[in-house]
C-alpha cells in the first residue's frame, strides 16, 4: 500500500518537477524544492492534486509540514 | 554620444495566427486569400449573435513542443499565443537559445486588450463563488494580471531589460511597436520584443456583441463575414492570436550580421480626447489624421511617398472615415492614395493582438514584395467609390518601399507605424 502511495504521489508531482532524473531515483527522503526543483508556490497545487486523487482534506499546517516525497506519503497514508 | 539617436530596424517576427502559424505559413494564407474565419459551436451554445471568429488552429498539437508541461501549468490560451509567437520571433532574429544569465540588452512591450477572461470566467469566478478560494492554486495571479504574458514571455526567453505591458484597447499591438521604437532610438536598449497576444475567450467577446458591432447574418458562410471597406459590412468578426516583431538598433543588428526585414521610419501614438466628433468608441478625425502626419514628420517624407496603407479597417460604419482620414493625412487627391489593404478581412479582428498580427503582416509584405488581396469588398461601400482603383482585392507583386500601419481603439487612441524596406 506504502509503495502504491509513494508511486502515485510520484505520478502527480511530475509535472511540477524541474529535475526529472531526480524523480526517476526518488526515495522517501527526496524534497519536493531542493531535490526535485519544484517552484515552492506550485506547493499548494500539488497538496490540491492530492486532495483530488486521494479524496482527502489536507490542511494549511499539515500541507507546511509537507517537504518531502515521505512527508506526503505519511499524511496521506493517515487519511486514507 | 548619449544624444545620439539610433536607426531600429526589424530583425525577427513570429505569428500566431487564425489563418496560420509561423511566418512562412502566414504569408502564403496572405497571398492566397486564405480566411481564419470559422463558425464556433461554443458561441452559438452562449447565444451569440455572432457565431463566427478568428481562432488559430493546431495549437494544442504543437505547444508540447514549445513549452515545459510546468509552465503550461500556468498559461491561459492568450500566454500559449504570445509564448509560441515570441518564442519563434527570438529564433527566427537569430539570437542565442536563452541560459543561465539574463540578456540584459532586450526587453519586451507585450500588449493584450482584455487578457486571461478565460481564466477568470472558468475557474476565478466559479470557485470563489463558490467559497473554494483554497482551490484556486497558486497560478491564478499569474494568469490574470494584466501583464501575465510579458511576464511569462520574459522568463521562457530570460529578458533583462525592461519587461512590460501595454493596453490601449485595439491599438494596443500597434502601441507596442511605438513603445518599443522608443526604447532602442534613444539608446536604452539594444532589442525590444513587441507586439500583441489576446485569447480567444467567449467572455471577451460577449460584450462586443451585446453592443451589436459584430458581424450578424454570416454565421453559415464564415470566410465572407469579416467585410472591411464593403457596403454590405455589418460589424467586425473577433479574432484572435498573437504578433511579435523583433526591434533591433541597426548597429547592434549589423554587429550580429543578421537578416533584416525592414526599418521604422516614423512612429505616433495619440488620443483625440473625445472631442470634435469623437468618442469613447469613435475617432475624432483630427486626432487621426495629427498621428499619420506626426509619424510622417518623424519620418521626413511626404505623404506621395508612402506607398501602401495596410489600414485599421475593421468592417464597421467607420472604415470610410478612417480612409477619408488617411486622404487628409496624406494630403492626397483620392486617385493619388497608396495602395489600401485590410488584413482583418482574413483573420478577423484580434483586439489587443491586431496591431501585432497586422504589423508582422506589413512587414512580410514590404519584404517579401507582395501586397494582399482584401477579402469580401467587391461591393465596396459608396463612399469608397473615388478609392475604387486604390483598393486591393487580389494579391499582386509589389515593389513599395514604404508601408503605413495604423490602429485606432477605444478611447479615442491612435497608433502609427511607418515601416520602410531597409536600405543601408
Amino acid at each position: 500500500m506504502s509503495n502504491d502511495v509513494f508511486e502515485q504521489v510520484k505520478e502527480i508531482v511530475s509535472p511540477y518537477c524541474k529535475n526529472k532524473a531526480a524523480l526517476e531515483n526518488a526515495t522517501a527522503e527526496t524534497s519536493f524544492l531542493e531535490d526535485l526543483q519544484i517552484n515552492s508556490a506550485r506547493l499548494v497545487d500539488i497538496v490540491i492534486d492530492f486532495e483530488d486523487e486521494f479524496d482527502i482534506e489536507v490542511s494549511d499546517e499539515e500541507a507546511d509540514k509537507i517537504r518531502t516525497m515521505g512527508d506526503a506519503v505519511t499524511v496521506i497514508k493517515a487519511k486514507t | 554620444m548619449s544624444h545620439q539617436q539610433h536607426r531600429v530596424v526589424i530583425t525577427g517576427m513570429g505569428v500566431v495566427a487564425p489563418n496560420g502559424h509561423g511566418l512562412d505559413n502566414y504569408e502564403q494564407a496572405l497571398r492566397n486569400g486564405v480566411s481564419g474565419i470559422q463558425h464556433h459551436e461554443h458561441l452559438a451554445e452562449a447565444n451569440f449573435a455572432c457565431q463566427v471568429g478568428g481562432i488559430p488552429q493546431g495549437i494544442d498539437a504543437i505547444k508540447t513542443d514549445y513549452l515545459s508541461e510546468e509552465s503550461l501549468l500556468a498559461m491561459n490560451e492568450a500566454m500559449i499565443f504570445g509564448a509560441i509567437a515570441a518564442i519563434d520571433c527570438w529564433r527566427d532574429a537569430d539570437l542565442p537559445e536563452p541560459g543561465d544569465e539574463p540578456d540584459w540588452d532586450t526587453g519586451a512591450i507585450i500588449g493584450t486588450g482584455i487578457s486571461g477572461l478565460d481564466t477568470i470566467g472558468n475557474k476565478l469566478i466559479p470557485l470563489v463563488d463558490k467559497g473554494r478560494v483554497k482551490r484556486l492554486g497558486s497560478t491564478m495571479v499569474e494568469q490574470v494580471m494584466a501583464s501575465s504574458s510579458s511576464a511569462n514571455i520574459g522568463g521562457l526567453l530570460g529578458l533583462g531589460g525592461q519587461v512590460t505591458t501595454n493596453s490601449s484597447a485595439c491599438t494596443t499591438g500597434t502601441e507596442a511597436v511605438v513603445e518599443g521604437f522608443h526604447k532602442i532610438q534613444s539608446g536604452q536598449l539594444k532589442r525590444m520584443l513587441v507586439g500583441g497576444t489576446e485569447g480567444a475567450s467567449k467572455y471577451s467577446w460577449a460584450g462586443f456583441d451585446a453592443m451589436r458591432v459584430l458581424a450578424r447574418g454570416y454565421n453559415d458562410k464564415p470566410t465572407e463575414a469579416s467585410r472591411p471597406m464593403s457596403a454590405s459590412a455589418v460589424g467586425f468578426v473577433p479574432g484572435s492570436g498573437a504578433g511579435m516583431l523583433m526591434l533591433e538598433s541597426l548597429d547592434s543588428a549589423l554587429a550580429r550580421g543578421g537578416d533584416i526585414y525592414a526599418e521604422v521610419i516614423g512612429v505616433a501614438v495619440n488620443c483625440g480626447g473625445q472631442r470634435n466628433g469623437g468618442s469613447i468608441t469613435f475617432p475624432n478625425p483630427i486626432g487621426v489624421q495629427r498621428c499619420i502626419q506626426s509619424a510622417l514628420n518623424m519620418a521626413g517624407i511626404q505623404g506621395h511617398e508612402v506607398d501602401l496603407i495596410n489600414g485599421h479597417l475593421t468592417a464597421t460604419m467607420a472604415d470610410p472615415y478612417e480612409i477619408k482620414n488617411w486622404q487628409q493625412a496624406l494630403g492626397l487627391e483620392p486617385q493619388q492614395m497608396p495602395k489600401v489593404n485590410a488584413t482583418k478581412s482574413l483573420i478577423g479582428h484580434a483586439l489587443g493582438a491586431a496591431g501585432g498580427l497586422e504589423c508582422v503582416a506589413s512587414v512580410l509584405q514590404l519584404s517579401r514584395g507582395f501586397v494582399h488581396g482584401s477579402l469580401n469588398c467587391e461591393d465596396l461601400h459608396p463612399d469608397l467609390e473615388p478609392y475604387a482603383d486604390r483598393i486591393v482585392h487580389t494579391t499582386e507583386d509589389s515593389d513599395a518601399r514604404i508601408l503605413a500601419k495604423a490602429s485606432f481603439g477605444f478611447g479615442d487612441v491612435n497608433a502609427c507605424t511607418l515601416f520602410k524596406t531597409f536600405n543601408p
